[in-house]
């Protein structure tokens, strides 16, 4: 099946405008009417919330935290970009739009790109005007930051907090709203279905966490804003209860999923410390402006760094790339660093090489780091109990945020009607490797400012309130939730499921990782099926389903992992090229860059499922590139 | 490092908790503390009991999810760190370690050592917010905010709503929570016109909700894991006496 985006014809800058035109609205006095659900409060899932509650629709907001001022976008840490031009360095919202169509190495959609780079200046307006305490300069004017490689200073921050601050103000937004009784907040509650009726979406079966009990939900339209699934690795920078269960369950139900290979792993996180470490914590890239990244010149040498003389010191980056030397673009530092590990010369012999901080203290002072990265040497000794002036801090690669995402068109209704996916749990803006500061930009265009015109749209065309809880299919996905329960807690096996959690994480990382092949990809697709086999034989969960029960929470989206492992490795391996961070060893450049081959994979993947232990079938969605030029993704 | 733990374990709010003692063995003091109590748990999996249940989310101190009691007090031993932070190499081999729910009348346990803390949104809910709605709002930079203002702003907005500084106050007030909130958005142009009915309802909030009154112990401010001062109550303090006399 060809796929069709519906994206608006006519010039670029006018797609827009031109759709919101054609839009149908509904009077403010039949919107109370209509009831949408919302499942996930992060930045897209709140501001959505909050923007619809405003509208005056019936809103049902699900998460699984027990506050959305939890969500995982909390994290988020370097800042926003948005195409104000405000330091006067020649940003438009075209040159934001080309920066991140090529940073997505040319696998998004022109229309949907340009949009979010015109929604990015409402955005920080609108932020601003909730009270985000965005960096201010001493004349009281917004302060500006370059980030992530690009040529103006775009990005707006909240010191290293970003992230909370912005849903924070989302949060708020939202308990106004909770408060006049627009939004109804369900707390500690999980997305377990989707459930279609006659084809459309209409509600979803969720699972109580604190009392276990199941129930259905249902509404006019439903939302998914789930997030990302980089936790599929185990260790990630994800949330621990980051996961896919709510977008796969979609998946299963009948809403296809759009490239699920595409993820981003960055270069600078702490490497993990043994086996039974949880999550990997990120560090700021801006680090590479001085430190120097170096490994070991002797394979499996285990000295002290300090032990190591100059000679016995490789630095690696600046030897392969003395162009960009320890800024080299985020994908090819990471390779290498991995490359490096897995040739035996990491530090300590082990995961991960130093990034030195020695000559820049020499040149600048140890005063002059401090002021440029103090709270980032804080957070590290914190976390290693090393003191980073003293001896270099250790990095190593890490997955952080996936690209892929449900299908959805401009918009961003899903391949089911009445089913709109938003922020990371879509796949829709970002391509093949997403650049800083710009997912945080998604999330809030998607829910303050795209989601409450496309959506009226399809309400227009529904009669609110004709699906009642009564429905057979309420009934049946309430007896299917409960029986999978069930079924979970009748193995009584003898693994935990965090066991099998690490390895599937480790088949991932190993094949379906940073570099990829088709002999490793083919591996992988033999690994994950017994793997799952022996999850359904051998799991063992204790306790019951009607109680606060976090290994049945866990058991469950790991079986999910279990089955969107194989499908990540299936895409990744059809992609017969290299893409931004999808990097096939068979398609490179002779100097180690991604080949793309726009000849046969100008496409989106979007796969349709057939069944657990069946293939899935693909669909294409063509992308046509009509105002940019397909170029070579080159920062030379 | 082998330690002993006491761990709070009640099944539920209406049931009677007791400490029970766990042995946790071959602990790595790279491991945090959260990642310690991971392995006690999936040995007690294994072992067909029940593993002990505790909120964490973010594990790197900003999602404020986590919120045990270590030895007495919230958050553990180390300033300005939250559990999921804590490493084990600041205990010893040996040590026996207390872990308990964070304790007051607003946060009803509801399983071992998850609590209740809802009632920290529902203060939120009665006004800690600036009333704009989405769209049609200035442009970004046409309000002007010094820098200080705008610091001091940041400096209160860093609050993660983990509750420490509830469990830690002798009274269990959420002063501190509240105050930073208050603080947050009184530095700021936006919203002013609505400042003195905020300030009130976020105020009449938390005594409804079963929060005590703070009396200066200054505990909140040694609990707390991003280092969010008592200055801003005195800044609640004041931002309310001046909306009570201009009603």
């Amino acid at each position: 099946m060809i796929l069709d985006g519906k994206c608006p014809s006519g010039p670029l800058a006018e797609k827009w405008d031109r759709r919101r035109h054609e839009l149908k609205l509904i009077s403010p006095a039949n919107r109370r009417g209509y009831k949408i659900i919302i499942a996930g409060m992060g930045l897209a899932g709140a501001s959505a919330a909050a923007a619809l509650g405003e509208l005056g629709y019936n809103v049902e907001a699900f998460c699984l935290q027990d506050s959305p001022r939890r969500g995982h976008s909390i994290a988020a840490q370097g800042g926003i970009n948005a195409a104000k031009n405000y330091p006067n360095d020649g940003d438009s919202i075209l040159r934001l739009f080309y920066d991140t169509i090529k940073g997505g190495d040319f696998r998004a959609r022109e229309a949907n790109v340009y949009r979010l780079a015109m929604l990015s200046n409402n955005i920080i307006d609108q932020c601003v005007a909730q009270g985000v305490p965005f960096a201010r300069d001493y004349a009281g004017y917004l302060e500006n930051r370059s980030f992530g490689g690009a040529q103006v200073s775009r990005t707006f921050y909240a010191r290293g907090q970003t992230g909370q601050q912005l849903l924070l103000g989302a949060y708020g937004a939202l308990s106004l709203q909770i408060k006049a009784r627009t939004v109804t907040l369900h707390p500690r509650k999980e997305m377990l279905d989707l459930v279609v009726i006659d084809g459309k979406a209409k509600g979803i079966t969720v699972r109580d966490m604190v009392t276990g009990e199941i129930k259905c939900f249902e509404a006019d339209a439903v939302c998914i804003c789930t997030g990302g699934y980089s936790n599929i690795f185990y260790l990630s920078t994800n949330a621990m209860s980051s996961n896919v269960t709510a977008a796969y369950r979609a998946f299963k139900k009948g809403a296809f999923f759009a490239n699920p290979c595409f993820m981003q792993i960055h270069p600078t996180c702490i490497p993990a410390s043994g086996d039974r470490q949880s999550k990997l914590t990120l560090m700021s890239e801006s680090l590479r402006n001085d430190g120097r990244i170096w490994a070991p010149k002797n394979k499996g040498d285990r000295r002290a760094p300090h032990e190591i003389p100059e000679h016995e010191r490789d630095y690696f980056l600046e030897r392969m790339y003395p162009a960009y030397g320890n800024l080299a673009p985020r994908d090819i530092a990471s390779r290498t660093v991995k490359e490096i590990c897995d040739n035996g010369f990491g530090a300590g012999g082990g995961r991960g090489v130093y990034l030195d901080f020695a000559d820049a203290i020499k040149r600048s002072g140890r005063d002059k780091i401090r002021e440029r990265y103090g709270n980032l040497f804080e957070m590290y000794e914190k976390i290693t109990g090393e003191n980073a002036y003293n001896q270099p801090m250790r990095i190593y690669p890490a997955p952080h945020y996936t690209m892929g995402g449900l299908w959805v068109d401009y918009n961003l209704q899903s391949s089911i009607p009445g089913l709109f996916v938003l922020g990371e749990a879509n796949f829709s803006d970002h391509g093949a490797n997403r650049l800083g500061a710009s997912a945080l930009m998604q999330g809030l265009a998607d829910g303050y400012f795209i989601i409450p015109y496309t959506i009226s749209d399809y309400l227009a065309e529904t009669a609110p309130g004709k699906v009642n809880a009564e429905h057979s299919e309420f009934k049946k996905s309430r007896d299917d939730a409960e029986s999978y329960i069930k079924k979970l807690l009748s193995v009584k096996g003898r693994k935990t499921a965090s066991e099998f959690h690490r390895e599937l994480g480790r088949i991932l990382w190993d094949n379906v990782g940073m570099v990829r092949s088709e002999e490793g990809l083919k591996k992988a697709l033999q690994l994950i099926p017994p793997l799952r086999a022996e999850f359904r034989q051998n799991v063992k969960i204790t306790g019951s389903g009607s109680e606060l029960n976090q290994e049945l929470e866990r058991a469950g989206r790991i079986a999910d992992f279990l089955e969107f492992g194989e499908l990540m490795a299936r895409d990744a391996l059809h992609r017969r090229e290299s893409c931004g961070a999808h990097f096939r060893i068979e398609h490179q450049t002779q100097d180690g860059g991604a080949r793309r081959n726009d000849e046969n994979f100008c496409y989106t993947a979007a796969w349709e499922f057939k069944g657990v232990d069946r293939e899935p079938e693909l669909h294409k969605e063509p992308l046509k590139f009509e105002n940019v030029e397909l170029a070579a993704r080159s920062y030379k | 490092m082998n330690l002993t733990l006491f761990v709070w374990r009640q099944k539920g709010p209406d049931e009677q908790g007791r400490l029970e003692r766990h042995e946790a063995k071959n602990i790595s003091p790279e491991m945090s503390f959260l990642e310690m109590l991971d392995a006690v748990n999936e040995n007690l999996v294994k072992n067909g009991k029940e593993p002990i249940a505790f909120d964490h989310d973010c594990r790197e101190g900003i999602c404020g999810s986590c919120s045990q009691v270590i030895n007495g007090v919230p958050h553990g031993p180390k300033e300005k760190t939250t559990v999921c932070q804590l490493h084990m190499r600041h205990f010893k081999d040996g040590d026996a370690i207390y872990i308990e729910p964070l304790r007051a009348k607003a946060f009803p346990v509801i399983k071992d050592l998850i609590v209740d803390r809802g009632a920290l949104d529902r203060i939120i809910q009665s006004g800690g917010y600036i009333s704009v709605h989405t769209g049609g709002v200035p442009d970004a930079n046409a309000v002007l905010i010094p820098k200080e203002a705008a610091e001091a702003a940041m400096d209160a907005a860093e609050c993660i709503g983990c509750g420490a500084c509830v469990a830690a106050c002798p009274n269990g007030s959420a002063m501190l929570f509240t105050a930073a909130k208050v603080t947050h958005l009184a530095m700021l142009p936006q919203g002013r016109i609505e400042s003195a009915r905020r300030v009130c309802m976020m105020t009449e909030s938390m005594l409804n909700e079963g929060f005590g009154n703070c009396s200066n112990h200054y505990e909140c401010q040694a609990a707390c894991p991003k280092g969010i001062k008592v200055q801003f109550i005195a800044k609640l303090n004041r931002e309310f006496l001046k909306a009570v006399f201009k009603n």
